[in-house]
């Protein structure tokens, strides 16, 4: 694929690296000369200096054939712009950075109005990542499609749980969960199954949930769900604040100790369930009066990895808490793995993954004009298609339950104006829906390919 | 100091009174009553008064907080002693300090009376009474800006000194705009109850009577029971309508516009609601046992509670005979008062809602010695300097409370009696326990202290601060070298 990338940051860098690998022609685009220049010279890759949002420019980089544009300058407002005019120049699908809180409830706005394909906020999907961490135990292996957005979480079933012996009627009926079981590895086969399916013990069940049902479904099943009671957090950045949106509602308590005190008032007034702590956590002492020695996660998250680093040692010395530490720089990350730091995050790294991981969903629906993006997932053996719908059809308006759809596939998530929802029979389809299909046939090409 | 722009304001509003002086007038043509004279020639004299003091031309139009302040008082006293002048003319109330008294209590929307006998007095006279309480009610400067083209975006300051509430916003962008649009709703559910109580089949000068004290929260009475010897359908109208009055201005305003759920969404006008509610229950299981049975319990308990909340003070049955529970409950719901923007008095809901929440924030603050906390209201972070003048306005609040309990004292009455007293006037109510309860009346006070007393229902009205500004030498020696 053509993909110009503007902007030659740490993220822009470590996506070309990755995508030039992987056989893409890659064309960078920055105003910095000699970061273009020694970027081209190390990567077999074409460079352009200029502004990445002018006409100019990006018809210089070859906008008009390209497939991607991907935006990930330092400036949300420049990236945006970028995409809007790559989008008019000629460009079949554009991604931007979008990392102020304050755009983020505009994402799905932007999505349709600005024909996004896809934004990316690194904090928040750095968070994600932590808070995947800190919800569910490790008896719970998480996989993700459909741009990061849609979790699969595999669960293996051993002798003796409730599940054994029931078909997944029984399971909907009796456990009452609002969760969808798409497929089931038995041995080393994939299995998608459907309501008469019974589950046997050893099977490894992979369930698409909202993270409030999954947690439900968990707890009925018998499997100790309950991640962490609460968490602090060691600095008051974006993603800590991220991170506490997202674990609040389930109903972990948040603590977060910041030094300045002006961000402790902003936090306070974002967050009112939090309890926020004006402190300098480098002092031992404030983090013993907020009882680090009983709390059941720590996550640090300062602005300096080496603080980071000292701050998870420290923790892990005197609690026996889950300890998630946040690293910039990626460097020296072999000698920083040998410490016992817990889980480490590396927030520019996950943003390229996000980035690559979807342009390899587009590469493999390439050919295709109807797929959206292909994902391969379970080890590779099923796929997960997303199809959008372009205008209305026999398949829009009816429910699923009224559909014939084939044996072996399934409908795993439906995403209206940027959200995910986790379908159920009386669920229906509509335009301008994107459609997820989990399925073990291969060569789909259209949404009506799910239909007898 | 801009004196020049203070004249011109004291002139138009004794020019405005002038024109209310009409409203007696014409009911004294109707029932043939000779009182209506004095109005007459009060309200001329009022007029060329007005006229000659506001008509300088060249006045300075750049003014600040402090003369705003001072402006809104003053303008408030003169309009009560050309207001009280009547009352003394026509001999209905001869002593000055009483006719004062009366006015004040009037124009502040207190609704406390000194006449030992309200049913003696003329159609004209109890008109007039009644229709203070309207103007008063959503403030005569208010309507004031309504009318008046004055230019500058400096009115703010006389809108926010004579509007209740700790914090004071504009509607839409224009001020002239805001003061129509208050009006004009004010104006509207006055004209819906009124319309309402003929339906119920009041008679029509008692309709009118009883709305004007309703709309301002104000509770002058026409009779010596108050609404004691209505029907039940027309006490019903009046406790709905009262704690209609007592809810922010605002709410409606939303209700009238694009998003209406809003309305329902403000913190300050659920915690009323919340209250009211509360206080029903409670009071109607503590006085069941009073009545024949519990629906009259049900509506004589939401009746004072509407309208001792909201600072009306009519009353349908002396509760200063209720179980001691009911009459604490009382006591709370004086302090409290009604929604902020609205025309009641007292400290306010949405005061109250801060202070408990400043309370639970220091409460936080010894759990987490370095916490931080900030307080919301709808949402939205309430700003330090606004903290700090509530704490400041309750702080002033007890300091004149206790004095005036104070000068008080000299009557050696009981303490109930003096609490009270203060609490309906401070909170511009109309009736308080013991001696002043609802069948009772002010007279048994000296003139001294009638006048504490017509102080504190300025400085109720008014939010403290413009009454004790206009008192403070230091507002009056700014500017004065030039």
């Amino acid at each position: 694929m053509q993909i110009i990338i503007v902007g030659c940051g740490k993220v822009g860098s470590t996506i070309a690296e990755q995508l030039s690998a992987e056989g893409h022609d890659i064309t960078i685009v920055d105003t910095d000369e000699a970061v273009v220049k020694a970027l081209a010279a190390r990567l077999d890759i074409m460079g352009v200096t200029g502004n990445g949002a002018t006409h100019t420019i990006l018809e210089e980089a070859g906008i008009e054939d390209s497939d991607l544009l991907i935006a990930v300058t330092e400036s949300d407002e420049l990236n945006l712009l970028c995409c809007m005019v790559g989008k008019k120049a000629g460009a079949e699908h554009t991604i931007a950075r979008v990392r102020n809180p304050e755009y983020s409830q505009d994402i799905g706005f932007m999505k349709k109005e600005l024909g996004l394909a896809m934004t990316i906020n690194p904090e928040y999907a750095a968070s994600t990542e932590m808070a995947r961490l800190l919800r569910f135990p490790s008896a719970i292996e998480i996989d993700t499609f459909g741009r990061g957005r849609v979790e699969l979480l595999e669960y293996k079933i051993s002798e003796g749980n409730i599940l054994v012996g029931k078909s997944l009627i029984d399971v909907g009926r009796n456990i009452k969960s609002d969760v969808l079981i798409c497929a089931v590895e038995r041995e080393d086969e994939v299995i998608i199954p459907n309501g008469s399916f019974v589950l046997q013990s050893g099977d490894i069940v992979s369930i698409v949930a909202s993270t409030e049902n999954a947690k439900d479904f968990f707890k009925k099943v018998g499997c100790n769900s309950s991640g962490v009671r609460d968490t602090m957090i060691v600095g008051g950045g974006t993603i800590a604040y991220y991170l506490a949106k997202q674990l609040l509602p389930l109903g972990i308590k948040v603590k977060i100790i910041e030094k300045s005190y002006e961000r402790c008032e902003e936090l306070s007034a974002m967050l009112p369930n939090a309890v926020i702590i004006h402190g300098d956590a480098a002092d031992k002492d404030v983090l013993l009066e907020e009882g680090i020695e009983k709390c059941s996660s720590f996550v640090s998250l300062t602005g300096i990895d080496e603080e980071n680093a000292f701050l998870s040692l420290y923790a892990k010395s005197v609690s026996n808490a889950k300890i998630v530490t946040k690293i910039n720089r990626i460097a020296f990350d072999d000698i920083i793995e040998k410490f016992d730091l817990g889980s480490m995050i590396y927030p520019k790294h996950i943003t390229a993954e996000y980035i690559v991981r979807y342009v390899r969903g587009l590469q493999n629906s390439v050919g295709s004009n109807n797929v959206e993006a292909l994902y391969r997932i379970i080890h590779g053996k099923v796929e997960a298609l997303e199809f959008y719908i372009k205008e209305d059809s026999g398949m829009t308006g009816a429910t699923l339950e009224a559909l014939p759809i084939r044996e072996g596939v399934l409908v795993a998530g439906i995403i209206r104006d940027g959200k995910v929802m986790i379908p159920n029979g009386k669920s229906t389809l509509q335009r301008n829906d994107s459609v997820i299909i989990i399925t073990r046939i291969t060569g789909m090409q259209n949404l009506e390919d799910i239909l007898k | 100091m801009n004196y020049s722009i203070i004249l011109y304001i004291v002139g138009k509003v004794m020019m405005l009174e002038s024109a209310c002086f009409l409203i007696p007038a014409v009911t004294s043509l109707i029932y043939g009553e000779h009182e209506g004279m004095a109005y007459l020639i009060v309200g001329a004299v009022s007029a060329i008064i007005g006229y000659l003091i506001s008509s300088k031309k060249k006045f300075e139009n750049v003014f600040f907080a402090r003369e705003g302040f001072v402006m809104v008082a003053l303008s408030w006293i003169v309009l009560s002693v050309v207001g009280a002048i009547p009352f003394v003319l026509t001999g209905e109330i001869p002593n000055m300090v009483d006719a004062l008294f009366e006015t004040v209590s009037g124009f502040t929307t207190t609704g406390a009376s000194i006449l030992e006998d309200v049913e003696s007095l003329s159609h004209t006279s109890l008109i007039w009474r009644s229709f203070t309480h309207w103007v008063g009610g959503m403030g005569v400067i208010v309507l004031l800006l309504a009318i008046l083209p004055m230019a500058g975006g400096y009115n703010m300051h006389l809108m926010k000194a004579e509007s209740p509430g700790p914090v004071v916003g504009k509607l839409v962008p224009r001020l002239r705009d805001t003061a129509k649009i208050l009006y004009l709703i004010y104006l509207a559910m006055t004209v819906i109850e009124f319309v309402i109580l003929l339906f119920v089949k009041m008679p029509v000068f008692d309709a009118l009577c009883i709305t004007f004290g309703t709309a301002g929260t104000g509770g002058f009475g026409i009779k010596a029971d108050s609404l004691g010897s209505y029907s039940y359908a027309i006490q019903v109208v009046v406790t709905v309508f009262m704690i209609l009055f007592g809810v922010n201005f605002n709410a409606y305003f939303l209700l009238l516009g694009k998003h209406k759920k809003d309305a329902f969404k403000i913190e300050e006008v659920r915690w009323y609601f919340g209250i009211i509610f509360a206080a029903i229950i409670i009071i109607t299981i503590n006085i069941r046992g009073y009545f024949e049975n519990i629906l009259t319990a049900l509506n004589h308990a939401a009746f004072q509670v509407g309208s001792i909340i909201t600072t009306t003070g009519y009353s349908t049955t002396d509760f200063d005979l209720w179980p001691q529970l009911s009459r604490n409950v009382i006591i709370f719901l004086m302090m409290c008062g009604a929604c902020a923007g609205s025309t009641g008095g007292g400290i306010k809901v949405s005061r109250i809602i801060v202070m408990l929440k400043s309370v639970f924030q220091e409460i936080g603050y010894y759990i987490h010695p370095r916490g931080v906390k900030t307080i919301k209201m709808d949402g939205k972070v309430l700003e330090k300097p606004v903290l700090t003048s509530i704490r400041v306005f309750m702080l002033t609040y007890i300091m004149i409370y206790v004095i005036s309990m104070f000068l008080l004292s000299l009557n050696n009455f009981d303490f109930e009696t003096n609490f009270t007293a203060v609490a309906a006037t401070f909170n511009n109510i109309g009736p308080g326990l013991a001696k002043v309860g609802p069948m009772a009346n002010f007279n048994i006070y000296s003139y001294f202290s009638k006048l504490v007393l017509t102080f504190d229902m300025l400085a109720g009205r008014l939010e403290l601060y413009p009454m004790l500004l206009l008192f403070s030498p230091g507002v009056w020696r700014i500017g004065k070298d030039k």
